[in-house]
């Protein structure tokens, strides 16, 4: 073949504005999360992050005294076991008092109506997630949506996660579960003994199209949950119009679930 | 060349050998009994065309890739959704939708399972169909 320096140098600027043209072609492209024959549930809510925020107030001042509601609908749901002793109790979302869910942050004087009352926690599902960074088998990590999420499948129990949380908001399941959980959902899996576990946000939930199961359980409408990025969100008018706490914000974790006191 | 002990050892080893060989002269023609399982559970019954998500021979060689596929899809990606081939969507989940039709998870799962000699250990947390054993 008798080629030109003419016809190779048309050829490869050709080439180059093909390698060129590509990206813009790629952002053009459907962005619906999907791989081959996998995609997304058509019902399910999408966020950038996830967030929740609690008010306490109207937790306090509305519900019964003594209300469980929120933790008895997510440990039911999710097939939480109750095993009975502090030292090996799994947990999802429960109570702490103020001094203990807001360490630094209490004071000699406080109010009387905040005396001895609960406050409703749960893993804070934080934008920089310390128990993501030392999970050596990647098995917790952060979805696009901002849960931290766990792979169960992939956990080896060896509960740096634990110690990393600030929260404590990690369980480790030091024996098996299964016989401690009443009556069993069929439609979500157990736990294993040698796994740590924690709240996922009900993501199983959110997958299709309904809101988290300690939300939904509220009578008061104590607990709102939402996209934090989304400015229309019910979530960020929350933010908006209230002045609201973090737990241990000063970790620099950037807790997502906010408290309204 | 002369043995010493000859009349000892030779009917040593021939014992050794025999009780070495012992169990292929147990199970001489004795085949075990090839795992049959059934798909009579109600759900598939009421199907009016029993076909699952692939062809019959490909969910038997393949079914242990394919769920470890929509486990990956599934926890790490957040993707629940299947398309199959034919253009049905299913619900990638063990308990909730493999599960609703092989509600017999002794007879469908176990027969091969045992016969293979594998442990596969989903069960330990994902929750098995209630049978009527």
């Amino acid at each position: 073949m008798e080629g030109s320096r003419r016809s190779f140098l048309k050829l490869a600027g050709v080439c180059a504005l093909g390698l060129g043209v590509k990206p813009a072609v790629n952002a053009f492209s459907a962005d619906a999360p999907a791989v081959g024959p996998f995609s997304l549930n058509p019902g399910a809510l999408i966020g950038k992050q996830w967030a929740m925020v609690v008010d306490m107030k109207k937790c306090w001042e509305k519900g019964k005294e003594g209300c469980k509601d929120c933790l008895l609908a997510c440990h039911k749901v999710h097939n939480v076991p109750e095993i009975g002793n502090i030292k090996e109790e799994i947990k999802w979302i429960w109570t702490e008092h103020y001094e203990n869910a807001f360490p630094g942050q209490e004071s000699h004087f406080m109010p009387e109506f905040m005396h001895g009352k609960p406050f409703v926690v749960l893993c804070n599902h934080c934008t920089n997630p310390p128990c993501v960074r030392v999970c050596p088998t990647k098995a917790t990590f952060k979805r696009p949506d901002g849960i931290t999420q766990m792979d169960f499948h992939r956990c080896i129990g060896c509960r740096y996660c634990m110690a990393a949380c600030p929260f404590g908001a990690r369980s480790f399941n030091f024996k098996e579960p299964r016989p401690f959980v009443k009556d069993i959902d069929p439609t979500f899996p157990t736990r294993e003994r040698g796994v740590v576990e924690k709240c996922n946000f009900c993501e199983e939930r959110l997958a299709v199209g309904q809101l988290p199961a300690c939300v939904t359980s509220c009578k008061v409408g104590a607990l709102t949950f939402g996209d934090a990025e989304n400015p229309k969100s019910e979530v960020r008018k929350l933010l908006a119009a209230n002045f609201t706490i973090r737990r241990k914000a000063e970790t620099g974790t950037q807790p997502n679930v906010y408290y309204i006191v | 060349m002369k043995m010493y002990n000859a009349d000892k050892i030779i009917p040593g080893l021939i014992i050794f050998v025999a009780v070495l060989t012992l169990p292929f002269w147990y199970n001489l023609g004795k085949a075990a009994t090839p795992p049959q399982p059934k798909i009579d559970t109600p759900v598939i019954q009421q199907m009016s065309e029993k076909t699952c998500i692939l062809p019959k021979t490909e969910m038997r060689a393949g079914h242990m890739q394919m769920l470890n596929d929509w486990r990956t899809q599934v926890v790490r990606n957040g993707l629940r959704d299947y398309t199959a081939p034919d253009g049905k969507h299913y619900n990638m989940s063990l308990q909730n939708d493999c599960m609703k039709c092989h509600s017999n998870k002794v007879q469908f799962c176990d027969q091969c399972h045992n016969y293979m000699a594998v442990t596969p250990y989903c069960w330990t947390c994902h929750v098995e169909p209630k049978e009527n054993k």
